[in-house]
Parts: C-alpha cells; sequence; structure tokens
C-alpha cells in the first residue's frame, strides 16, 4: 500500500476495508471508556481540520478523535482567517502543504473541492462533508450506530426521510446501506427527491406508508432557507407529512431505530418527544461519531509501507 | 513469506510443564495469587495467561483474573504495518495496586513488551508488573528481561521462532525456522 489513502466518499473503501472501520472503531469505543482514553498510535502527526462551512458536532468530533490518538490538531476556520482577505483555496491549500502536516480533514460548500485539495498536495485528505456530494465519516458511524443497535443488517429496511435531494448525509449513507445489503427507501415530497437514484432504491411520498416496514428511519434535517426554493410550501404543512411524532412511531415496529445526523429541528422533522425516545440513537451517533473517526484516521494515518511487523 | 521448521524444540509436553512451572514461580514470588492480574498479549499470550491462570486455580486455589491487551496502539513501528488491525482490550478488574504479570508467547526485541507496559499504566497504577513468556529468544533491543521464562533458546537474528498452541494452532509445540 504504497499509496497515499484518501477518504472522499464511501466507495473509496472496498467491503473489506469498512469491515475493518468497524472493528476498530468497536475497539475505539473501548479505548474512549478508559480512564485515560488517549493511546499514542498518531504521535507526531498532524492534522488539520479546514472548515469553510459552520459545523460543530463534525469539526469537534474529529477534533477529539485526532487527539485521542496522540496526533496534533490546528483548526481553520474560513470565517476567522485570511479566507476574508480574499485568500483564494488553492493558495490557502498550498499553505497548509508548506507547514507540513499529515492530513487534512476539510469541509467545503463546494461539491469536489476534497478532490481538488487531493490534486495539489501530497497529504492524506478526508471529506468532512462537500456541498451536496459526500459525507462518507457520517455514513460510516451511522452504519456503525446502526450495526450497534440491531447487529447484522443484511436485508434489514432503512428509509431516509425528508430533503434527500439536498442531503450529502444521505447520497453517502444510501451507498453505504446498500453495500451493506440493506433495503434502502428514499421518502419525502417529490420537489425535494433527487430525478437519479442508484439502483434498488425504492421511492415512496407517504411517510405513514412505509413507517411500518422499518428498522430503521433516517430523519433528515429541514434546511429552513429551502422553503424559498420552493422545496415545499411552509414548515406546517411539511411537518403535518413529514415530522416522525409519537403517533407516527407507534405504528413502527418496537424495535426501531430512530436516527439524525444533527442538528435537529425539533418540531420540524422530528418530535422532541421521539428524539428523545428510547428508539432513538441521536446521542448514540454521536458518540460513535468518535470512536469511527478515530479509526478512519488511524487506518489512513496508522500503517505505512512494508509489510507486517513482527517484534 | 513461510516459514520453514529447521527444528521442533519443545513438544505438549515440555509447553505443559513450562507453563505449571511458571504458575508455580509466580505463587512463590507473589506469596500466593490472590493480588495477581494475569494479561495475555494478542494473540497467543491470550490462551497462554488462561492456561497459566488454570495451573494457579489447582495450585494456590484462587481464582486469577485474566485480562487481553492488543498492543497495536502503542506500536513504535505503525509505519512498517500495512493493514494495522485493532483489537479489542480487556481487563475484568481494575488493576491499580495489583500485581499484574504481562504474559506473551516469545520475548524477542522487547518493543511489545515495551508497548504493553504503555497501556496497562494508561489503565491504572499496578502495585508491580512483571514478564512471563514461553520462550526468550535473545537479542533485545531495549532493558527489558523476563521474571518467569518457559525456555531460553539462543538463535541467529534471521532464525524465526514459532509457538503453536492448540486454541490458535490445533497443536502445542515450539519450532525454530526462518522465513522463505
Amino acid at each position: 500500500m504504497a499509496e497515499r489513502r484518501h477518504l472522499l466518499d464511501v466507495d473509496d473503501l472496498s467491503a473489506e476495508e469498512v469491515e475493518r472501520v468497524m472493528e476498530a472503531a468497536r475497539s475505539f469505543s473501548e479505548v474512549l471508556r478508559r480512564p485515560i482514553k488517549k493511546v499514542p498510535s498518531l504521535r507526531g502527526k498532524t492534522v488539520v481540520n479546514l472548515f469553510y462551512e459552520p459545523s460543530t458536532r463534525t469539526r469537534l468530533s474529529f477534533e477529539v478523535a485526532a487527539k485521542m490518538l496522540s496526533a496534533d490538531v490546528l483548526n481553520f476556520t474560513a470565517s476567522a482567517s485570511s479566507v476574508e482577505k480574499g485568500e483564494s483555496f488553492k493558495d490557502t491549500a498550498l499553505t497548509i502543504r508548506a507547514m507540513g502536516v499529515d492530513a487534512v480533514v476539510v469541509r467545503h460548500p463546494v461539491a469536489g473541492a476534497p478532490w481538488l485539495l487531493k490534486q495539489w498536495l501530497d497529504v492524506t485528505v478526508l471529506n468532512a462533508g462537500d456541498g451536496m456530494h459526500a459525507h462518507p465519516t457520517q455514513a460510516l458511524l451511522d452504519l456503525f450506530t446502526m450495526r450497534e443497535r440491531l447487529g447484522d443488517l443484511e436485508g434489514r429496511t432503512i428509509a431516509y426521510v425528508g430533503d434527500i435531494l439536498h442531503s450529502r448525509v444521505a447520497r453517502s449513507g444510501i451507498k453505504a446501506c446498500l453495500s451493506a445489503g440493506m433495503r434502502v427507501m428514499a421518502v419525502g415530497p417529490p420537489t425535494m427527491l433527487p430525478p437519479f437514484l442508484p439502483p434498488g432504491v425504492e421511492v415512496s411520498h407517504c411517510l405513514d406508508e412505509v413507517i411500518p416496514e422499518c428498522d430503521i428511519i433516517y430523519m433528515l434535517r429541514i434546511q429552513k432557507e429551502r422553503q424559498l426554493e420552493g422545496g415545499f410550501p411552509t414548515l406546517e404543512e411539511y411537518a403535518r407529512l413529514y415530522q416522525l411524532n409519537e403517533e407516527r412511531l407507534g405504528k413502527a415496529r418496537p424495535q426501531v431505530v430512530v436516527m439524525h445526523p444533527g442538528p435537529m429541528n425539533r418540531g420540524v422533522e422530528i418530535s422532541s418527544r421521539v428524539a428523545d425516545s428510547p428508539q432513538s440513537a441521536v446521542t448514540a451517533q454521536v458518540t460513535a461519531g468518535v470512536a469511527v473517526r478515530m479509526a478512519v484516521l488511524f487506518l489512513l494515518l496508522g500503517g505505512g509501507e512494508g509489510g507486517e511487523g513482527n517484534a | 513469506m513461510t516459514f520453514k521448521v529447521k527444528a521442533k524444540l519443545m513438544e505438549e509436553a515440555d509447553v505443559r510443564r513450562a507453563v505449571r512451572r511458571i504458575a508455580h514461580e509466580i505463587a512463590e514470588r507473589n506469596k500466593g495469587a490472590s493480588d495477581l492480574v494475569l494479561v495475555g498479549i494478542r494473540t497467543r499470550g491470550v490462551p497462554l495467561s488462561a492456561r497459566i491462570a488454570e495451573a494457579l486455580a489447582e495450585i494456590e486455589g484462587v481464582e486469577v483474573p485474566v485480562g487481553r491487551l492488543d498492543i497495536t496502539l502503542y506500536r513504535d513501528d505503525l509505519d512498517s504495518l500495512s493493514q494495522p488491525v485493532v483489537r479489542e482490550t480487556h481487563f475484568p478488574v481494575d488493576i491499580g495496586d495489583k500485581h499484574v504479570v504481562i504474559v506473551d508467547d516469545v520475548l524477542y526485541t522487547g518493543r511489545s513488551v515495551r508497548a504493553a507496559m504503555d497501556a496497562i499504566i494508561d489503565f491504572g497504577r499496578p502495585a508491580t508488573i512483571q514478564l512471563a513468556v514461553l520462550v526468550d529468544r535473545g537479542h533485545r533491543e531495549l532493558p527489558i528481561r523476563a521474571d518467569y521464562v518457559g525456555k531460553n533458546i539462543p538463535t541467529a537474528a534471521e532464525e524465526k521462532v514459532k509457538v503453536a498452541l492448540r486454541e490458535v494452532d490445533g497443536e502445542d509445540a515450539v519450532y525454530i525456522g526462518y522465513e522463505d
């Protein structure tokens, strides 16, 4: 494995590598329960968080993950940097390269920005969300959360509900779920479903019909600004048809798992009671996020060239 | 790369006797087995530690807690591993103020033991850390020695020592040979 490894989308990983991420993440969950949560694996490596879009949990999660592995972390937020003075993306990237870092975690509003970085830099690039394109670590942590709750995922049914058109969480997640052999449904108003979905994805416009069949209900965040684009007439109407509330949850299987990538709009796509219900895995997702990002950082940065060591 | 056998150095009965003797020495040195914790280094240290615990139960009538340790995260040669696999570490009890015996199959450079000690210290502050190995083949790169040794085997650096254990490999034996 002489070539440098990147994670731009979930299909950068083979099924076997996804399995290794899951296995490593399970071990890292154990590390996170230790009295001393830091392990020395990435000592001396530097990771830069390059965020051109607001983010709390993804940035914090990557930062905690890198720090628990003893890597040094630099945070770069576009709003507090030379970007405000007009520095281009490429110049910023080259500046970071000149500082000799080992990995860049990038979030950018433009799809493909991580791919550009990969062309310009000779460091490992991890995509933390690019435009409406991909969010691979979210898909992996979702997969991990589902497996912790349900065990084997083959043949299980998941419904992604809401604004799938604009959702990189759904785009990466659907790919990951299909590779895991799951039945995937896309549920939302026609204005919020993409014209093309991967083969095998079933489409529905009626949440009530779909709910009893689901093992996992994955609620997507309604981006309120989309209302102006005509995605839906009013938040109230959207909530009436697509909000996951207690009444709807009552029609689901008892073991159903409710997920949400956060931040939640309580009272819009998900009711407060459902968000805090025992079926909700929302906080489990956050915990899984740290373990899974540790696993990804470790597997991309920890190994080197050469054969299996023997000590 | 495959392992080519030059000679078989320990038979099943030799392994059994060595494990029993190590258990006796551990009990003697620690005046019993009450504050002991055995910690096997993955992979083959794990079944070895279970066998030592079994022998200690017979000798002293005490159930000694057995943990297992994955040292991947503490290795100093991660850059030379192409596909590092992280497995679970598990201690059944708090190791604070206990006498912790690290158990491994082969003691060679001492780097695994260094990594294991670092990992253990991150879990607490044991009263002592001791080391039990089935085979000591020499060529240390760190100032580390074993407290309990099944067999000392002088080797050349290019030789390999392979410990086979029933639980992992289907038989109990120690071979010397080389990678081809």
